[in-house]
């Protein structure tokens, strides 16, 4: 029996389930959090109780109260995609072109420590790093590192902790569009004199640019909304909005200043993103 | 002292320069090793603290025992956690893998009206921070006055994993050769065959892989579960939760067995690929 669909129909009736469900339960709650973000307290309403005023100064109070948390969030993120890309470039190379048989073990290796739970290798560094760890008293007494200094507690156990969270998700892009470069590009630009580092530059580094793009995209975005470092390397004082909203929610039941903080980090990641994609002018990213 | 003579044919090279010769030969093989302890001190350090004699807090080091190994379930909470994340990361690769499959033959196997947008779809969950994700739909379960809980974070699961299987299973249909299922056409099959006998069967690879994604993710997911689970605890969960009391060493055991069970998985995976190509 041949089927009797018509062709046309077949990739909807395919994409017909998913999409429903996609529709209901990712759409639908964007769209209800839009709602959700212009309400203000029902006067002489419980605490949770919510009605829609369009108070669209909600928006104007969440930003310029969190100022501070929105700009750390997205300066902790730029340091930790820019930390990530330069550790994750020279792996991914080396694991590309310099590994041989051992290529498929590597990146199995790249990817083996994410099998332990993200939450228990956090916490694994803040015990690493911390005060009853064996690093720091160690420094300490090498004089290394100053006596009262610590190391978890501050901006730089965040960002060391968002770089090494989100790694994998640089290495592999990175590693992807550096497997699919034809080595005869790069034997041409040796035969045309370019030496080592040329050919890198001018070869290499142009032709893996996709994964660039993918890799810095794919760890820039959850890290601008990540709180788990934050909240278990961190302090409060390197509070990021993602730990705000996440207050908001639980501790102060404000969804509504909640809603808006959420709508103005995807709106902010999403015109940042627009305008990178736009200048490294790749569209095949999707 | 003794004055070694060095043979003739070998020009002698100062040491120092001997040596930055041997680094820049080296360089990419030494950061490689540099990276690679970077990566695993803290799985390193989980394991070693599964073997802590440590009572409550394993913060400290106590002493060497497998007690923790022979009794995971010494702390109660860490394996009503692991069930619970068990059975969620279940139930979301099984309804993610199957939507997100047919999605994916949607979109890589035709040509249609709306495709773009279609991609578009696809591609905004993975843009959005987890965050919103979590919150947005928190708000919609509250809404309808569903409370968080059990089925709340499968949906959520299912909702985030959907758009990485499609991703991954839609690679591996797009490095298909068109010429076998022209060859299965030509030698009179018709389409539910070859389907069944030629395209499933090359697809299958890149379906397993999406599935084994869309579980770790779900497993290791805290952000969207913190928001809608309620008062269900997931493993993550019961990490962060107990974060500040200590984590007892029950849960290091469990992380490390996962990551020793996920990596016989990848390393079986490969020896039946290798076999089959062979």
């Amino acid at each position: 029996m041949k089927v009797s669909l018509p062709k046309s129909r077949v990739p909807y009736l395919l994409l017909f389930p998913g999409f429903a469900f996609l529709f209901t339960f990712f759409i639908l709650p964007i769209i209800n959090l839009a709602q959700t973000s212009t309400q203000t307290p029902v006067s002489g309403g419980d605490t949770g109780e919510y009605e829609q005023t369009f108070a669209f100064s909600n928006y104007v109070h969440a930003f310029l109260d969190n100022r501070e948390q929105f700009a750390r969030s997205f300066i902790f993120a730029a340091l930790a995609t820019i930390f990530a890309l330069t550790i994750a470039y020279p792996l991914a190379y080396a694991i590309a072109f310099k590994s041989g048989k051992y290529k498929n073990v590597l990146l199995v290796l790249v990817v083996a420590p994410f099998f332990t739970s993200f939450l228990l290798r956090t916490v694994a560094w803040k015990q690493i790093l911390g005060e009853e760890g064996f690093l720091v008293p160690t420094l300490r007494n090498l004089h290394l590192l100053g006596q009262q200094t610590t190391v978890t507690s501050t901006a730089f156990a965040v960002v060391a902790g968002m770089t090494y969270n989100f790694l994998p998700f640089m290495t592999l892009p990175l590693y992807a569009s550096l497997e699919r470069i034809d080595p005869r590009t790069i034997e041409a630009a040796g035969d045309l004199y370019a030496n080592g580092i040329t050919t890198f530059r001018k070869v290499t580094v142009p032709l893996s640019l996709p994964g660039v793009v993918a890799g810095t995209l794919l760890t820039f975005i959850p890290a601008a909304g990540d709180y788990v470092n934050a909240a278990i390397l961190g302090s409060p004082n390197t509070k990021m909005i993602g730990n705000v909203i996440e207050s908001r929610y639980f501790k102060i039941v404000d969804y509504p200043t909640a809603a808006a903080l959420s709508f103005t980090l995807m709106a902010a990641i999403l015109i940042l993103v627009t305008l990178y994609i736009r200048k490294a002018g790749t569209e095949e990213l999707v | 002292m003794s004055v070694k003579i060095k043979d003739a044919s070998v020009p002698v090279i100062p040491f120092k320069a001997r040596l930055s010769r041997w680094f820049g030969r080296n360089l990419l093989r030494i950061y490689m090793v540099f990276g690679f302890t970077y990566l695993f001190i803290p799985v390193a350090y989980t394991f070693a603290f599964s073997f802590n004699d440590s009572g409550k807090s394993n913060l400290v080091w106590k002493g060497f025992t497998f007690r923790n190994w022979q009794n995971p379930c010494g702390a109660p909470e860490v394996c009503t956690a692991l069930g619970n994340s068990i059975k969620i990361g279940f139930l979301a690769t099984l309804f993610s893998t199957i939507l997100g499959t047919l999605i994916a033959f949607a979109i890589g196997r035709y040509k249609f009206k709306g495709r773009s947008t279609s991609n578009l779809l696809i591609f905004l969950p993975m843009a959005t921070p987890e965050i919103v994700l979590g919150a947005s739909l928190l708000s919609l379960f509250l809404v309808f006055k569903i409370n968080p809980g059990f089925w709340p974070t499968v949906i959520a699961h299912v909702m985030f994993c959907i758009s990485f299987v499609v991703v991954t299973v839609k690679a591996r249909i797009a490095s298909l050769d068109p010429r076998l299922e022209q060859a299965a056409m030509d030698l009179y099959a018709n389409e539910i065959e070859t389907f069944r006998r030629v395209t499933l069967p090359l697809v299958a690879p890149g379906i397993a892989g999406a599935a084994l994604l869309a579980f770790s993710l779900s497993f290791d997911d805290f952000i969207i579960t913190n928001f809608n689970s309620g008062t269900l605890i997931t493993f993550p969960k019961f990490v962060y939760v107990s974060a500040a009391r200590g984590i007892p060493a029950q849960a290091n055991v469990i992380g490390s067995a996962m990551f020793f069970l996920a990596l016989a998985i990848v390393v079986a995976g490969q020896l039946v690929n290798r076999k089959k190509s062979r």
